[in-house]
């Protein structure tokens, strides 16, 4: 099933569902690199809320979409690890380094608008 | 009574930790220990669909000096892995992954076996035991 992804303002928004498969994952990577250019996004959201699983397949394409926004000047926010996914990723050495997170969606707006701000937040 | 859960096609991946995760619920177990049973199911499961092509995850109960648990063996009959104690080293991968599906798996769960032959295919047996 493909990853729905909405457009406001200059963020784009994309909110994964539970039973995201490898397929899904590489497609919203696709179409997030093509969108970000044609729209003019300056910032990506990408909602996890609703995944119960974050495997080493799936952090790896979540850092890989970050890395290729940030070269093409937007900025990419994850928001809404569940704690066990956390937890899990934790025990099997993942990490989202480099990756601004947030607990949801309203976090990941106001990280991007700060950003956009005052350049660059760690 | 166990499932079999046949892992040929990369959405069977998300099938088998989804039936990992029900079996998990039916066991008794909670919800971050649920979570890391399924994470550790999708790290064998995509193992099977990069390295062997097809293959099978069989779920089922366990029970053990009066634990109860779940026991998950992911069986191939691909190439098997020529140097079993490399794969099992962290940041280690012949297919371009980062390397920590099989040893982060082995973290996830209480007990991790590997059997595999170059040639002869490849049988993972992990459980984990309910608190």
């Amino acid at each position: 099933m493909a990853v729905p992804i909405l457009k406001h303002g200059e963020v784009l928004i994309a909110t994964i569902q539970a039973d995201l498969s490898d397929r899904d994952l590489a497609e919203l990577q696709d179409q997030l690199a093509q969108r970000v250019g044609r729209l003019r996004s300056r910032g990506v959201v990408i909602d996890v809320t609703a995944l119960d699983v974050l495997d080493s397949f799936a952090t790896r394409t979540l850092r890989g979409i970050a890395y290729a926004a940030r070269l093409r000047g937007a900025t990419t926010v994850v928001v809404g690890i569940q704690p066990e996914v956390a937890f899990a990723m934790v025990q099997l050495g993942l990490s989202l380094d480099g990756v601004l997170t947030g607990l949801d969606l309203e976090e990941g707006l106001e990280l991007i608008a700060r950003e956009r701000q005052h350049g660059h937040v760690d | 009574m166990s499932t079999s859960v046949p892992i040929e096609h990369e959405s069977d991946i998300v099938t088998a930790r989804q039936k990992g995760r029900e079996l998990c619920a039916e066991l008794g177990f909670g919800n971050t220990d649920r979570t890391l049973v399924a994470t550790a199911i999708s790290e064998v499961a995509r193992n099977i669909v990069r390295y062997a092509q097809r293959g099978e995850i069989v779920l089922e109960r366990a029970e053990a000096r009066g634990r109860v648990g779940i026991e998950v063996v992911a069986r191939d009959t691909g190439p098997g892995i020529a140097d079993v104690e490399l794969a099992m080293r962290d940041g280690y991968s012949t297919g371009h992954s980062l390397g920590l599906g099989l040893p982060g798996a082995k973290r996830l769960m209480d007990e991790f076996e590997l059997v595999s032959a170059p040639s002869a295919g490849t049988t993972i047996t992990m459980r984990k035991w309910a608190r």
